[in-house]
């Protein structure tokens, strides 16, 4: 009787918490169509994605539905992806069980009542990603204060089987902090406290709490720099930074986390600590283990330490927004910077016209630095180097020499440090820009440069008038943001998007996601741009490290490789 | 009309300032330096009513030691026509610089005289005003709005004041001093950066302008603010009261 009361309550309460406004105002019949919608259930073969059948099933809105068989035994959740897609079906895993008070207990008793959280608001927040696109169920917030606290909570979990997610900052933009069902929430926030400082070597160690724009404060102080730098670092953590191989707007200067991560602690499924937290530049001793954790989402562990190489902090930093003509002048400018700015490039990031209007169209106290005047494309190049007037001329020169091949048809350089922040403002606004327009598919792609904005093009051709279509990135890497805006999310467009975009991506033997990395959004679709070898490769790993698999389940690996004992 | 408007090369605005560990002063090794921010709105409104068609000419003027030629570059890349340097090594104090723009706007003779309202390395709020007294010229300062009549040779300008704005209007020539509010200041293109390298920038020494520098100030010390202590909750109304009575002595 219990478990149905449990279920009724969750499905009355659904429709005030789970519905996003933005949904469709149809969607309350929506329920009655899903029952016969479940006789047909994906149930988890080996397929490939070009296979499947190509219907689509209108589900605009999240509805936790329970089927009762025979009295009340069994209760199988269904859960929908919130805005609809191809093959949207995801079956909550029966191995896993579900909370008790014994557990709530449990966890009281090993990280005190305050850092149990079962209350709804604010389980609402942490249940729900930054894009307010996934919306997970989960009945429980924990936040443990120390890797031991950390250690002891997955050790318990792990042995009564109930699935959690890491979460940081849960700025992730494919679903990969949020619960799918009820998995049991860690967050390591409280943990953020910086541990050492190595003024010679530049080494920081710190707890994966620790927010990455108070860290970049912290260093600033002795020096040095973070070598990543993205729009969300007021609230992303470094520990989730580190978790996904986050790229950001260095990366062309300062190379990937793979590279500046020198050692990583982290807690393992069943409760043991891996202390990996060396911060040796170099260390040839053994299978380098850390790289594991680096990218893989929280599903081979959490991390709850990080030692992480920082440059030194450089004296002179010049900004210049340029506009180009077309799509060919602006690789022709990252052709030249390389090598007429060659080390003192530290950012090259492009956006369209179309980005630069929403910015200025949203966003408060932006204004256009350059007089306005239609231009296609935008580029923003930052040097950093440590000799103030030779920097700047060096620039100087090459913005001049550019202006007269007719690379850049005009352009400004900022003079103080507050221009240089209005310069990054509009670039790193347009993700906000974009959420506040309305809904969003975003792709983040690894291209050839020279295709990157062909892309766009198409992907504008195809869908005409009924959205907006956007590009933007960091072109100094060949990764796009290709953003589709509407006023709502709709099916009909998404159908145009996918798979076109991931087998467009494929076919040039790009990445389906460059830097965002899988979480929920992409798990299926892993095969557009690794193979099944590799991939079989993976899941073994992943059975491996977390054998019961109760680390972010139904996230980054596909859902037909990985099949449950 | 000639319009002259000084820029003072300063820490820039955004940079987190240290003090000295010998408490002489503020560190400006590798530190970032631009034009200060007020000077930056001076020039952009000389350049505003150069566009207007009121003046024919902007002069920048910098006073200070070699490097102030980058702020006198930036301000020809945002479109002044020509630059002046006062070259003068050793500390600067507004009557020595007010004495030093004396002498040259008895040389160039411009119609107006535009400056920030202050620095932001001293925050004295002085120079423009001492210039005047010496210029025996009308001022303006703390101006958020500037309107000139070309035929009647008059200035309006509206001050920001505590008690709100002030609206003087004065016969040029005059001093205007200017606050935040007065415009946005735009930014160096890539053209007016190129035409800048062809611009003159003509130098001075305070001795070609007959100036004696003496300092009559001299910095004792600088140290930083005491950091500001942690603030207590109290548990009740009666130990507010009791704290206010007898430990802040406020009641």
């Amino acid at each position: 009787m219990q478990k149905w009361r449990a279920a009724r309550r969750l499905l009355r309460y659904s429709p005030k918490s789970l519905f996003d406004p933005r949904s469709n105002p149809n969607s309350e019949h929506s329920i009655s169509r899903s029952a016969s919608g479940f006789a047909h259930c994906v149930d988890g073969e080996k397929y490939h994605p070009r296979e499947f059948p190509p219907h689509i099933e209108h589900k605009k809105e999240r509805s936790l539905w329970n089927t009762t068989e025979r009295g009340l035994e069994r209760t199988s959740r269904i859960q929908y992806r919130y805005y609809g897609s191809l093959a949207s079906k995801i079956q909550r895993n029966p191995s896993f069980t579900t909370l008790n008070s014994d557990d709530i207990n449990y966890f009281k008793s090993i990280l005190g009542e305050k850092n149990v959280i079962e209350d709804e608001d604010t389980l609402l927040s942490a249940n729900t990603d930054w894009m307010r696109k996934y919306n997970g169920s989960s009945k429980l917030l924990l936040q443990p204060r120390s890797t031991q606290e950390v250690s002891q909570v997955l050790k318990y979990c792990n042995s009564r089987r109930l699935a959690v997610v890491p979460q940081g900052g849960n700025t992730g933009l494919v679903g990969g902090s949020v619960p799918v069902f009820d998995e049991v929430i860690i967050n390591v926030g409280s943990m953020n406290k910086i541990i050492s400082m190595d003024q010679v070597s530049g080494v920081l160690v710190c707890e994966a709490g620790c927010i990455l724009e108070n860290l970049v404060s912290f260093l600033d102080n002795e020096g040095f720099i973070m070598p990543l730098d993205l729009g969300s670092k007021g609230s992303c953590q470094i520990g989730g930074n580190v978790s996904t191989n986050a790229g950001g707007l260095r990366l062309v200067r300062y190379g990937s986390l793979h590279g500046s991560v020198l050692g990583i602690e982290a807690v393992l499924a069943n409760g043991d600590v891996l202390d990996m937290l060396w911060t040796l530049r170099k260390d040839n001793t053994g299978y380098d283990l850390k790289h594991l954790f680096i990218g893989s989402e929280g599903s081979l562990g959490i991390v709850t330490k990080v030692s992480i190489l920082t440059p030194p902090k450089l004296s002179s930093v010049n900004i210049a927004f340029l506009a180009c003509n077309d799509y060919f002048s602006c690789q022709k400018l990252l052709f030249e910077a390389k090598r007429r700015l060659g080390e003192i490039l530290s950012a090259f990031e492009f956006l369209d016209n179309e980005s630069l209007n929403l910015v200025l169209n949203h966003l408060e106290g932006v204004r256009n630095p350059l007089p306005p005047s239609m231009h296609n494309f935008y580029v923003l190049i930052e040097t950093t180097g440590s000799d103030e007037s030779y920097d700047k001329e060096k620039l100087e020169a090459f913005l001049l020499r550019s202006m007269e091949a007719g690379l850049i048809s005009d352009g400004v350089l900022a003079q103080d440090i507050n221009q240089a922040s209005s310069f990054w403002r509009i670039r790193e606004g347009v993700p906000e820009a974009l959420m506040k327009e309305g809904a969003v598919y975003k792709y983040d792609l690894s291209l050839p440069v020279e295709k990157m904005y062909n892309l766009v093009e198409e992907m504008r051709t195809r869908i005409g008038n009924s959205a907006k279509v956007i590009g933007y990135g960091h072109l100094g890497d060949g990764n796009l943001h290709l953003n589709i805006s509407t006023p709502q999310y709709n099916d009909r467009i998404l159908a145009q998007i996918e798979p076109f975009v991931y087998e467009w991506t494929s076919k040039h033997r790009g990445s389906i996601s460059a830097e965002h990395g899988l979480g929920l959004m992409k798990a299926n679709e892993i095969f557009y741009s690794k193979s099944h070898e590799t991939v079989q490769l993976m899941a073994s790993i992943k059975k491996l490290m977390d054998p019961n698999g109760i680390l972010n389940p139904y996230k980054v690996l596909p859902h037909s490789i990985i099949s449950y004992s | 009309m000639k319009i002259m408007v000084a820029v003072k090369r300063v820490v820039d605005y955004a940079v987190k300032i240290r003090v000295k560990t010998d408490k002489t002063g503020v560190e400006t090794q590798n530190v970032k330096m631009s034009m200060n921010p007020f000077c930056e709105i001076a020039l952009e409104e000389a350049l505003r009513i150069k566009e207007a068609g009121i003046a024919s000419e902007v002069i920048a003027v910098s006073m200070g030691p070699a490097n102030c030629i980058d702020t006198l570059r930036t301000g020809l890349a945002m479109g002044a026509d020509r630059a002046i340097h006062v070259e003068a090594t050793g500390p600067l104090y507004p009557l020595s610089v007010a004495k030093l723009f004396k002498a040259l706007v008895q040389l160039e003779n411009p119609g107006l005289l535009i400056l920030g309202k202050q620095a932001i390395d001293d925050d004295c709020n002085q120079t423009g005003q001492m210039v005047a007294g010496l210029l025996g010229w009308p001022q303006g300062t703390f101006a958020s709005k500037v309107v000139l009549d070309k035929e009647k040779q008059v200035a309006t300008v509206d001050r920001e004041v505590d008690g709100g704005l002030e609206t003087l209007c004065m016969d040029l020539p005059a001093v205007i001093t200017t606050d935040l509010r007065l415009n946005q200041p735009r930014y160096a293109t890539l053209p007016n950066i190129m035409k800048a390298k062809s611009k003159v920038i003509k130098k001075y020494t305070p001795e070609d302008l007959k100036v004696e520098i003496k300092s009559d100030l001299e910095v004792v010390q600088v140290t930083e603010p005491p950091k500001r202590k942690a603030g207590v909750i109290v548990s009740s109304v009666d130990e507010l009261i009791d704290k206010l009575k007898n430990e802040a002595h406020v009641i």
